[in-house]
């Protein structure tokens, strides 16, 4: 309904009731509150006391010795770096415990425990340098010999030494390094299994062509 | 999960674990529940850093596994118990409270539980004794026992209690096969499992040692390998105690109570409510409204001797604290010379409003204050009612509640004469609700508590150079006076920083002290404001 008259603003409710009149609206908002808002009154100082002090000084006595903890987990630095020589002086001094601590894992869910088998590849991958490095002609030869039998042979020969290899350590730095691994052996799962043919990779697929190349 | 404490849980575990763990846990807040792979997946991150996040936060019972939701065959489900991560706030509070009631070994034990989340109790001890053994004069080395005999005193007392073993017995042979896990949904209390606080048979004889410089650092890693395998034949594998976060609770609330009592009235009569709090501590349960009913006799004989009271003046203190309008003491009975009780609600309520009333003055006034009480008083109020009431001149008075109504502290509340709210014939009354009014002041605490913590990074990223120069000055000048250098060379040192330097890392220090103690100062009206809305909740 129209207020008292055409174009005068009228309230749909008795402003009376709210205390205000016509003459004294309080202001309007003119945009957003400031970030930093001025205040009236300035706020209480703080307890200060011995008490105050002491909790504030193991606050910050725990901030710094959690650092140290092997809780901090810390996103994988480069593996290619030498460890500094005062790394192990500054790990003694400030009693940096070591990176990996094992959590009793009857008490959390298995998925979370780092895989074990990985290592198998890894010892896979350092032996089959080892042997490459040694002999070169044996090494091609055996591996001529192993193309004929079938890849299957090669893999179970493989992981059978390998996992002698694994029961005889324990150790969980090559835990780390598994589960560095893991990354590239997941990524590169493909590549992997492509590459087992060894030397042979380029020759062989040419001699199965029976097309012609183009 | 408010967005206010999203922010600070991120901040705590950031300063605490590290940006890793930071992501992972604020990504398992915001999602609620997630399988490891779900998890791995949205944060970007390698699978093995999340394992370990997720290890480290179960490690400190901030994260909880179950079956998920295709039942115990499908994938494990986590989800972060939020309330534990606000927990380390309080850490230092809990570990000065430790030392006030049971020494230095108290603390130091308090302290390496909260640190590491979880210990055996014999590696526990051995870390203790090392500690304080560290700290004594050269010579002397502290005794198992006494270490052994301050942690069974805290056990007794409720402070540390036992891991809640996993409802099924994991089976430990091969790693493929799926044992039934607890339902997300059942919650099992530690204090569920009978056991919870029988300290485990050990025999622990020995003293700690010292940590020796770094010519023996060969020899202790030797023999901190051949302890590490000691630790199965200590008789305790497997028993984890962490801190009972609850009875730290209690032990506060009870304290503030009777800080109140004494500001209030005086010390007399708050001996007396700390007296009748102390003798129902283990017979009142955690969620109780009130303590068990006490009679004047036997608080009279369990007042400690050093208060000669008579035993009228009791009964005189006794009927002024029943009547008094805050009433943390009612009376339920007569017999036994009056039957007595706390009221815990009441006082944390009371306790809480005292907060918000105190909260309103600081900012706005004591006039506004005044109309704040006034409206927590007499519930619903006109805008005329309230010029009378509160004897302020009109317009001040309607500035004032304007004021508080956009700060949203105070309610405007509708009553209509006729059945279509016509505004011409309808009530505005103003109104104050104080749990609504709490749970938004404690929402702001955390905002504050989260632009504490930004503001002291931010100072701490600013000076970095300088910080790193000083510490790198200090450590110089530590190891010159170990290797005993004359004066002139420590002087030449400390003459790197120059004044205006020294100024600038004194200012620094300064700003950072008072960030830290503002931090734990709002948290001790955090613990208030928490406690007083988990009181009106039903106990779950």
């Amino acid at each position: 309904m129209a207020g008292k008259g055409r174009g005068i603003a009228a309230f749909t409710f008795n402003i009376e009731a709210l205390g205000l009149s016509r003459g004294s609206m309080p202001e309007t908002q003119r945009g957003p509150t400031p970030l930093f808002p001025q205040i009236e009154y300035k706020p209480v100082p703080l307890k200060a006391g011995e008490d105050e002090d002491y909790m504030r000084a193991l606050k910050q006595e725990m901030r710094g010795r959690m650092k140290d903890l092997p809780f901090n987990v810390k996103p994988h630095a480069g593996k290619g770096d030498v460890e500094r020589y005062k790394e192990k002086y500054t790990r003694e001094i400030k009693r940096i415990e070591d990176d990996n601590w094992t959590p009793d894992w009857n008490r959390l869910p298995k998925e979370l425990k780092p895989q074990k088998k990985i290592i198998k590849k890894k010892r896979d991958t350092t032996k089959n340098a080892k042997i490459s490095s040694k002999d070169k002609v044996e090494v091609l030869n055996k591996l001529d010999e192993l193309e004929k039998k079938g890849d299957v042979k090669s893999d179970e020969e493989d992981e059978a030494e390998g996992g002698k290899k694994e029961d005889g350590e324990e150790g969980e730095e090559e835990e780390i390094e598994a589960e560095y691994d893991e990354e590239l052996e997941e990524e590169n799962d493909y590549i992997a299994s492509y590459f087992e043919d060894g030397d042979d990779y380029g020759g062989g697929s040419d001699d199965n062509m029976d097309e012609a190349t183009y | 999960m408010t967005a206010q404490e999203v922010r600070l849980c991120g901040l705590l575990l950031q300063e605490h674990f590290g940006d890793v763990v930071e992501k992972v846990g604020t990504h398992l807040i915001r999602s609620g529940v997630l399988t490891l792979r779900a998890l791995a997946h949205e944060t970007k991150l390698p699978l093995d850093l999340v394992k370990k996040s997720l290890c480290v936060l179960m490690q400190h019972g901030m994260c909880a596994f179950g079956a998920g939701r295709r039942g115990p065959a499908g994938p494990v489900e986590y989800h972060i118990i939020c309330e534990r991560i606000l927990h380390m706030l309080r850490y230092p509070r809990y570990i000065y409270t430790a030392k006030s009631l049971y020494g230095d070994t108290g603390e130091l034990i308090v302290e390496e539980i909260l640190q590491r989340g979880q210990m055996t109790m014999s590696s526990t001890v051995k870390t203790v004794a090392d500690r304080l053994t560290h700290n004594m004069p050269e010579g002397q080395s502290m005794d198992y026992s006494e270490v052994v005999s301050a942690f069974s005193r805290l056990v007794e007392t409720h402070f540390l209690q036992r891991c809640p073993p996993l409802a099924s017995a994991e089976s430990s042979s091969s790693g493929e096969v799926n044992t039934p896990l607890p339902a997300v949904t059942k919650h099992t209390e530690p204090e569920d499992h009978p056991e919870c606080y029988k300290l485990p048979y050990i025999n622990l004889t020995g003293q700690g040692k010292r940590r020796r410089s770094s010519e023996d650092g060969e020899a202790e890693q030797r023999a901190a390998k051949k302890a590490k395998t000691d630790n199965s034949e200590r008789g305790d594998e497997g028993i984890y105690w962490q801190v009972n976060f609850q009875r730290f609770h209690l032990h506060f609330r009870d304290q503030a109570i009777i800080n109140a009592v004494s500001c209030k009235l005086d010390q007399t009569s708050g001996e007396i409510v700390r007296t009748m709090l102390r003798m129902s501590e283990v017979t009142t349960s955690a969620h109780a409204a009130f303590t068990q009913a006490l009679s004047a006799n036997e608080i009279f004989r369990a007042l400690p001797s050093s208060y000669n009271i008579a035993r009228p003046i009791l009964d005189q203190y006794l009927t002024l604290l029943v009547d008094d309008p805050m009433e943390f003491v009612g009376k339920t009975g007569d017999s036994g010379g009056g039957m007595y009780v706390v009221n815990l609600h009441r006082a944390l309520a009371n306790l809480a409003r005292a907060t918000l009333e105190s909260v309103v003055q600081e900012r706005f006034g004591s006039r506004s204050a005044r109309i704040f009480r006034l409206l927590l008083r007499k519930r619903h109020l006109e805008q005329k009612q309230v010029e009378d009431f509160a004897m302020v001149p009109a317009k001040e008075a309607k500035d004032m509640l304007y004021t508080l109504l956009s700060e949203n502290l105070v309610q405007l509340q509708e009553i209509p004469k006729t059945p279509d709210y016509a505004p011409s014939r309808t009530f505005y009354l103003y109104t104050v609700n104080q749990l609504p009014t709490a749970r938004l002041l404690l929402q702001r605490c955390y905002k504050t508590v989260g632009n504490l913590i930004e503001r002291r990074l931010y100072e701490t990223k600013e000076n970095k150079r300088l910080l790193e120069k000083s510490q790198r000055i200090e450590a110089i000048l530590a190891s010159l006076q170990a290797t005993g250098a004359e004066a002139e060379q420590l002087t030449e040192v400390e003459e790197m920083i120059t004044a205006p330097e020294r100024q600038q890392l004194e200012s620094l220090r300064h700003h950072i002290n008072k960030l830290d103690s503002s931090e734990n100062q709002v948290d001790e009206t955090i613990f208030l404001l928490e406690s007083y809305i988990n009181s009106t909740q039903a106990p779950r």
